[in-house]
C-alpha cells in the first residue's frame, strides 16, 4: 500500500493501468511492480516449471519473478519485467505460464508431482522410444512449462538500431557513475552515460542518505542536471549497456518506446545501439543476493534492498508487517527505513550471533528462517535461534545474503571475476577488458563514499589514458562503513524445498542431486539442473548455488568459480537486433533505368546480386511464364529484341600500360587488340580456375571498357584494384567502375539492325562495323557508344547512354522493336538464348572450373605471363579425369534436364561413388524444340554421342540424356556476322 | 526523330522532410573521376590550381566552393563534382572520366542530420571530428556512400542503381528520428 508521504512519485499526476483485466490506479513514476504493490497485488506470476505462485522480489532488471505481457495482438511483447516497466494511461500487463487464471492455476500440479521431476527427470525419463522426444515429449513439456508466448504473427512495431561515438562511456547512473561521468565531463572529455532506469540515480533513489549535504536523490537529480547542460555530455536513460565486444565496442539497448502508450507508427519501441568509446567506466552497481530457506518463494518473501527501494523510492509499503532476514549490516537500513516510514517490523532476524545493529523492533540474532506459510502470499514464518523456534506472523519477509558486484561485462571477453572475502563476493579481474575500468559497488566498493571516490578516480585514470588534464578535484562528502557481512547462503537441516533460482526452479536439492550424479563442474551442475538458464539469466542465483556446490564438494567458493557471463546482459528483442532489415530494408535493391518502364509493361522481376531483373515480358492471352519466354526467344531469332544489360559490370581501364594490365590480368591477350575493336576474355585466378569472362573493348590506345558478368561485378573490381596495388604497381594504369553512369541495351535479331540504323547518326553497316567493332555514336544527339557484340548468337548490338537517357532510349527501343514484330525480351529468353548457342554465366563459372574443363585451354596464351597461367598447368587440372563441359539433350524429344542433377553411366547405380559429373543449366529451346543442357561430364568432350543417365534425387526425376557438343544453334556462328 | 528526354532517379522522391531535418537533391551539371597516372599528383595538382583554382586535397578531405568541389574518393581517386568539367590540361596527368550519371547527390540538412546518419552508418560525424570540408568513401546502410560535410549540410553521393533504395531508408531514419523527438519524456 501507499505510504502517505515520501517517495519520487508525482502524487497529482495519477495513471490507470490493467493487470490481468483488473483497472487499477497509480503515479507517475510507478513501475508497473510499484503499482500493483501499492495497490496490495503480490501474485505476479507463476514459476516455469512446477507454476508455484509468485510475487515481485526485486526492484530492478535483475528481477526473476514478476514476468508479464505487456500489450495484444501482434504487438505483445512477453517476459517484460514488471520491476522496469513504467506506467502509462491505458498500459495493459497479463500475467504468463498459467491457465485458467493466475491465482487457479491447473498446471499447478506439477508442485504436487515435484518429488519427481527434479533436476535431470526428462533426460532419465523420456528416453525411449527415441523418436517420442520430438513427437510428443517436448511438445508437452513445453506446453506445461514456460514463460510468456509471442503472438504468432509478425510483429509490427518499429525497431531502430544506430551507432554512437564517444571518449568515456560510463555504464551506471548511481553515485559512481554520476561521478565519474562529472569528472570526465569536467576534464573535457565527450561522454556518453547510460543508465538502464529512467530515473537515473541508482541506489541514491533508494536509500536514505545524504551526499554533499543532499538527500541522495537530489544530489543525483542536480548532478544530472549539471551533466545535461554540458554540451560534451550525452545522457542515454533506459539505455542498458548489454554486451563488451572487441575495440572498445558496447551494444546497448535503449527502450525508446515501451514507456509511451500512444507511440507514434514511426517511433521505435527499442533502439539496439552499438557505442564505440575510448574509454569505459563499468558503474553498473551491485545486485543483492537472497538466501535460501525452505519455501523461500512465497509472494511476499523479497530482497531487502527491493523492499526499502519500494518504501523510500515509490513510497510503497510491500506489506503491513514485515520481518527481515540477513547476514549483513545493510540489511538493518530496510528495518530502520521502514520503521521510519512507520511500517511495522514483526522481526530482524540476523544469522550472525555478534550483528551490531540496534533498533525499536524485536531483533533476533543468530538465528535463520526455516520455512514460511501462505498459498498465494506469505503468511508467516518460523525462526529458529538460541531461543529455540518461533513462529512469527508476517505478510513481508525481506531477505539479503549481500551484495554481488555487477560483474557481468567484464567477463565477455572471457575475464575470470575474482573473489573477495571481505565482501564476500566476486569482483571484475584487472583490466578484464581492454579500456573497461569498473567503478563503485561493480568494483567492489559497496559504500556511498567508497564509489563516489572509486567513480571519480576511474574517471581520472581515463582522461589521462585520453591525454586530457584532470579537473581540479571535487567529491562530496557521504555516507561510509556499514557493509559488514558474515557469508551465509542457505539454512541447513530442514525439510522442504529451498530455492536458488527462481526463474528456472531449481533448488538447493537439485544442487545436490547434480553433484551426487558426479556433475561436479560448476558448467555440468548449471547445465544439469538449468540454473542460470532463464531470461535473467541466474543474476540471483549463481552465487548462490555454486557455495552450495563448493559446501558439497569441499573446495573453497574460489575454487569452484563461476559460470560464464556471456551477452547480452539482459534480453534483446530479435526485432532490435534485426532492426531496419524487415521487407525490403533487409538489402540494399537496384534498379535499372528501365525499371519502370519494364514495370509497367508487367514484368516480374529476379534479383541477379542486388539487381532487379525483368524475368519475361508477359502479352495478352500468355498464362505461363514459358508461353512469354518462348515468344521472346523466337522474336530475337526471327525478328529483333531488346534487353537491359546495364546491370553487367563496366569498368573503366586508363593509362599508359593498360593494355599490359590487361594482358597480365586476362588469360588472352588484349594488347594485340586494335582501337575501335573488341575482344573476349577470360580471367583466372591464381590457382587457375576461371574467375570470370566478358567482352573488352579497346576505345582507344591508353583505354579500354572491361564488361563483367553482373554477379561478379564486385569481385572483378576488387580484384583489379588488388592486382593494380599489390601484384602490379610498377604498371601505370588506373581502374574505376562506371557501371551506373551507363545505361546499355541488347539489340538482337536479325533487324537488329533496321532498328538502329533509324536511331544512330553513324554507319553501322557490315562493312563500317563489322562482327566486334566498338565506337562513339551519336543517338538522337546524346553522346553515346555502341558495340557489336553477341549474347544471343544473332546479329546484335548493345547501345550504351548516359543513364539519364535510359529510361528515354528503352521506351523508344522496345516501341521500334515492336514495330518490326519483335520487343523486350527478359532474363528467361536471355538464358535460353545463350544455352542455344553454349555461352557461359556463372553457373558454369562457379569457381571450380578450369580453362580445359570448360574448352577454352586454347585461350591461355602461351607467349605471356598471366595471374594463374602456371596453376592452369598442374597435374589433376588438365586430363580426362576432369569433368568437362559437355550439351545434353534428352533421348525423348521434351523429357526435362533439371540443373543440379548429377549424371551416371547407363547401368551403374545412382549413387555418389558412380557420380560422373552434374547438369549447370537447363531450358526449353524453342528454336531446337527440346530441352537442352549445360553440365560437366567427366572425360565429357570424348563421350559426345553416349547416352547418360541424369538423376535428380531431390525432386525424383530421371532422363536419359544424349551427350553433344555445347553449342547447339548455329554452331558456325554465321549469324552473328549477318 | 525520338528525343530522348533526361531523368532523375530519385526527383520524385525529394525533398523529404521529417522534423527539423530536410532531404534533397543536389543536381550538379558534372561529376568526374580524376584519377592521377603515376608519380603526377604534383602537375595534376599545378594543371586544376590554373584551370580551376583547385589544388588536390589531402585523404578524406574535400576542397572547393559548391559550384565547383573537388573530392577525395579513395586511393590516388579525386571526384570534382559541380558545375564545371574539367580542363583538358588535366588528362594529360589522370585518368579522367565522366561519372555524371555514375552517382545521385544529396543533401541532408538541419538539426539532428548527425542523428539520422547515426542510423545509417557507423562513422562519426560529430561536427567536431568530422567537419566542414571533411569527406568519407563510406557504408551507408550497406550501400557504398561518400560523404560530405559541407556550408549547407551533409551531401550524399550514392550509386545511381542504389539510390532509390537509399532515399527510402534515410527517409525513414528521418521520421523516426523526428518520431522519437516527440516522445513524452
Amino acid at each position: 500500500m501507499r505510504l502517505d508521504t515520501g517517495g519520487l512519485i508525482d502524487r497529482d499526476a495519477p495513471l490507470r493501468f490493467r493487470f490481468d483485466g483488473k483497472g487499477h490506479a497509480g503515479l507517475k513514476g510507478d513501475t508497473l511492480a510499484s503499482a500493483l504493490l501499492a495497490n496490495g497485488v503480490r501474485l505476479m506470476g507463476r514459476s516455469f516449471k512446477y507454476h508455484r505462485p509468485r510475487g515481485v522480489m526485486t526492484a530492478g532488471s535483475e528481477e526473476p519473478n514478476a514476468l508479464v505481457q505487456i500489450g495484444a495482438g501482434d504487438q505483445v511483447a512477453p517476459n517484460i519485467r514488471a520491476t522496469q516497466q513504467e506506467i502509462y494511461d491505458g498500459l495493459t500487463a497479463t500475467s504468463q505460464n498459467r491457465w485458467p487464471s493466475l491465482r487457479t492455476d491447473l498446471l499447478a500440479v506439477n508442485d504436487w508431482l515435484s518429488p519427481f521431476l527434479g533436476a535431470g527427470f526428462y533426460y532419465k525419463t523420456f528416453m525411449w522410444p527415441r523418436s517420442f522426444w520430438e513427437k510428443l515429449y517436448e511438445p508437452v513439456i513445453r506446453r506445461a512449462a514456460g514463460l510468456g508466448a509471442l503472438s504468432g504473427a509478425t510483429d509490427t512495431a518499429r525497431y531502430d538500431k544506430a551507432f554512437a561515438h564517444c571518449d568515456v562511456l560510463v555504464i551506471g547512473a548511481g553515485p559512481a557513475g554520476l561521478m565519474a561521468a562529472l569528472t570526465a565531463a569536467r576534464g573535457g572529455a565527450d561522454v556518453i552515460l547510460a543508465d538502464e532506469d529512467f530515473r537515473p540515480g541508482g541506489r541514491l533513489n533508494a536509500e536514505r542518505e545524504e551526499v554533499g549535504g543532499l538527500p541522495g536523490h537530489l544530489w543525483a537529480e542536480e548532478t544530472i542536471r549539471t551533466l545535461a547542460e554540458m554540451d560534451n555530455v550525452r545522457i542515454m536513460r533506459r539505455t542498458t549497456v548489454t554486451g563488451a565486444y572487441d575495440g572498445g565496442t558496447y551494444g546497448a539497448l535503449e527502450r525508446v518506446g515501451e514507456h509511451v502508450g500512444d507511440l507514434p507508427d514511426a517511433a521505435p519501441v527499442q533502439t539496439f545501439w552499438r557505442i564505440a568509446a575510448r574509454r569505459a567506466i563499468l558503474a553498473a552497481g551491485a545486485t543483492e543476493r537472497p538466501i535460501a530457506f525452505p519455501d523461500n518463494d512465497r509472494p511476499g518473501v523479497m530482497l531487502a534492498g527491493a523492499v526499502r527501494a519500494y518504501a523510500n523510492r515509490w513510497a510503497v509499503a510491500p506489506g503491513k508487517r514485515i520481518a527481515i532476514f540477513g547476514n549483513n549490516d545493510d540489511a538493518w537500513r530496510t528495518a530502520r527505513d521502514l520503521a521510519a516510514a512507520g511500517v511495522e517490523i514483526a522481526a530482524m532476524i540476523d544469522t550472525r550471533a555478534d550483528a551490531a545493529g540496534t533498533g525499536d523492533f524485536p531483533v533476533h540474532r543468530g538465528a535463520v528462517v526455516t520455512g514460511t506459510r501462505g498459498r498465494l502470499g506469505l503468511t508467516g514464518l518460523s525462526v529458529e535461534g538460541a531461543g529455540g523456534r518461533e513462529e512469527i506472523a508476517a505478510d513481508t519477509l525481506a531477505v539479503s545474503g549481500g551484495w554481488n558486484p555487477a560483474v557481468h561485462l567484464t567477463c565477455h571477453m572471457n575475464g575470470r571475476p575474482v573473489w573477495d572475502a571481505a565482501i564476500a563476493a566476486f569482483v571484475p579481474a584487472e583490466n578484464a577488458v581492454p579500456g573497461l575500468l569498473p567503478a563503485g559497488a561493480a568494483a567492489g566498493r559497496m559504500t556511498t563514499a567508497a564509489a563516489l571516490a572509486s567513480g571519480d578516480a576511474a574517471a581520472r585514470t581515463a582522461l589521462e589514458a585520453l591525454g586530457a588534464a584532470a579537473p581540479t578535484p571535487d567529491v562530496p562528502q557521504a555516507e561510509d562503513g556499514g557493509t559488514a557481512i558474515t557469508p551465509f547462503w542457505h539454512v541447513t537441516g530442514t525439510r522442504g524445498r529451498a530455492w536458488l533460482d527462481f526463474q528456472n526452479d531449481v533448488t538447493v536439492k537439485d544442487v545436490k542431486l547434480a553433484h551426487q550424479e558426479n556433475f561436479r563442474s560448476v558448467e555440468h551442475m548449471k547445465r544439469y539442473t538449468t540454473l542460470g538458464m532463464a531470461t535473467d539469466q541466474g543474476k540471483l542465483s549463481n552465487i548462490g548455488a555454486l557455495a552450495v556446490l563448493s559446501e558439497l564438494t569441499g573446495r573453497p567458493i574460489p575454487e569452484t568459480g563461476t559460470t560464464t557471463f556471456r551477452p547480452p546482459y539482459t534480453p534483446v528483442r530479435i526485432g532490435a537486433l534485426g532492426a531496419h532489415a524487415r521487407g525490403s530494408g533487409f538489402a540494399p535493391q537496384r534498379y535499372t533505368t528501365s525499371h519502370e518502364a519494364s514495370r509497367a509493361r508487367g514484368a516480374p522481376f529476379i534479383e541477379a546480386g542486388l539487381w532487379y531483373r525483368p524475368s519475361y515480358f508477359p502479352r495478352p492471352g500468355e498464362t505461363t511464364w514459358r508461353e512469354s519466354c518462348d515468344r521472346e526467344v523466337r522474336m530475337v531469332r526471327d525478328s529483333v529484341g531488346v534487353a537491359d544489360v546495364s546491370t553487367l559490370g563496366k569498368i573503366d581501364i586508363q593509362g599508359p600500360d593498360a593494355a599490359a594490365f590487361l594482358d597480365f590480368v586476362y588469360a588472352n591477350t588484349f594488347s594485340t587488340l586494335k582501337p575501335g575493336r573488341v575482344r573476349y576474355g577470360i580471367m583466372l585466378r591464381e590457382d587457375g580456375h576461371v574467375m570470370d569472362d566478358g567482352t573488352t573493348a579497346r576505345l582507344d590506345d591508353h583505354r579500354f571498357l572491361m564488361t563483367t558478368t553482373t554477379a561478379a561485378a564486385g569481385q572483378v573490381m576488387r580484384h583489379l584494384e588488388y592486382v593494380q596495388q599489390v601484384l602490379r604497381p610498377d604498371l601505370d594504369v588506373q581502374t574505376l567502375s562506371v557501371t551506373d553512369h551507363w545505361a546499355q541495351f541488347a539489340v538482337a535479331g536479325p533487324k537488329a539492325r533496321d532498328l538502329l540504323d533509324s536511331l544512330v547518326d553513324e554507319d553501322i553497316a557490315d562493312a563500317a562495323f563489322p562482327f566486334m567493332s566498338c565506337g562513339p555514336v551519336t543517338v538522337a544527339g546524346v553522346a553515346g557508344r555502341l558495340f557489336r557484340i553477341s549474347f544471343s548468337g544473332e546479329l546484335a548490338y548493345e547501345i550504351a547512354v548516359p543513364a539519364r537517357y535510359g529510361d528515354a532510349l528503352f521506351r523508344a527501343l522496345v516501341t521500334r522493336a515492336e514495330s518490326l514484330e519483335g520487343g523486350a525480351y527478359g532474363m528467361e529468353a536471355l538464358n535460353v538464348l545463350r544455352i542455344e548457342k553454349g555461352f557461359l554465366t556463372h553457373a558454369e563459372l562457379h569457381g571450380r572450373t578450369t580453362p580445359f574443363d570448360l574448352g577454352m585451354a586454347r585461350m591461355v596464351s602461351g607467349a605471356k605471363d598471366c595471374i594463374g597461367k602456371l596453376a592452369t598447368t598442374r597435374p589433376g587440372l588438365n586430363g580426362p579425369e576432369r569433368e568437362q563441359l559437355v550439351g545434353l539433350k534428352p533421348v525423348a524429344a521434351g523429357a526435362e534436364i533439371l540443373p543440379g542433377a548429377h549424371l551416371f553411366s547407363e547401368g551403374a547405380e545412382a549413387v555418389r561413388v558412380n557420380d560422373q559429373g552434374y547438369v549447370t543449366s537447363a531450358g526449353f529451346s524453342p528454336t531446337l524444340n527440346t530441352t537442352l543442357a549445360l553440365g560437366f561430364l567427366r572425360d565429357g568432350r570424348a563421350r559426345h554421342g553416349e547416352t547418360i543417365r541424369m538423376v535428380d534425387h531431390l525432386r525424383g526425376v530421371e532422363t536419359a540424356c544424349t551427350v553433344c557438343p555445347p553449342v547447339f544453334f548455329d554452331p558456325e556462328g554465321s549469324r552473328v556476322r549477318g | 526523330m525520338v528525343e530522348l528526354i533526361a531523368k532523375s532517379p530519385v526527383a520524385d522522391l525529394l525533398p523529404v522532410e521529417a522534423g527539423s531535418c530536410r532531404l534533397v537533391a543536389c543536381a550538379p551539371a558534372a561529376i568526374t573521376a580524376i584519377a592521377p597516372y603515376a608519380g603526377a599528383e604534383e602537375a595534376l595538382s599545378q594543371a586544376l590550381d590554373s584551370a580551376h583554382g583547385l589544388a588536390l586535397p589531402p585523404a578524406g578531405r574535400a576542397a572547393g566552393t559548391p559550384g565547383a568541389r573537388l573530392i577525395w574518393a579513395g586511393y590516388r581517386q579525386y571526384m570534382l563534382v559541380g558545375e564545371i568539367a574539367p580542363d583538358a590540361a588535366v588528362a594529360a596527368h589522370a585518368a579522367v572520366t565522366d561519372l555524371s550519371d555514375g552517382w545521385v547527390v544529396l543533401r541532408l540538412e538541419g538539426a539532428g542530420t548527425e542523428s539520422v546518419l547515426a542510423r545509417l552508418t557507423p562513422l562519426d560525424l560529430d561536427p567536431g571530428v568530422f567537419k566542414r570540408g571533411h569527406t568519407a568513401r563510406t557504408e551507408l546502410a550497406h550501400m557504398m556512400a561518400v560523404l560530405t560535410r559541407t556550408g549547407e549540410g551533409m551531401e550524399i553521393m550514392l550509386m545511381r542503381s542504389f539510390a532509390r533504395w537509399g532515399v527510402a531508408r534515410i527517409a525513414e531514419a528521418m521520421e523516426s528520428v523526428a518520431a522519437q523527438a516527440g516522445l513524452p519524456d
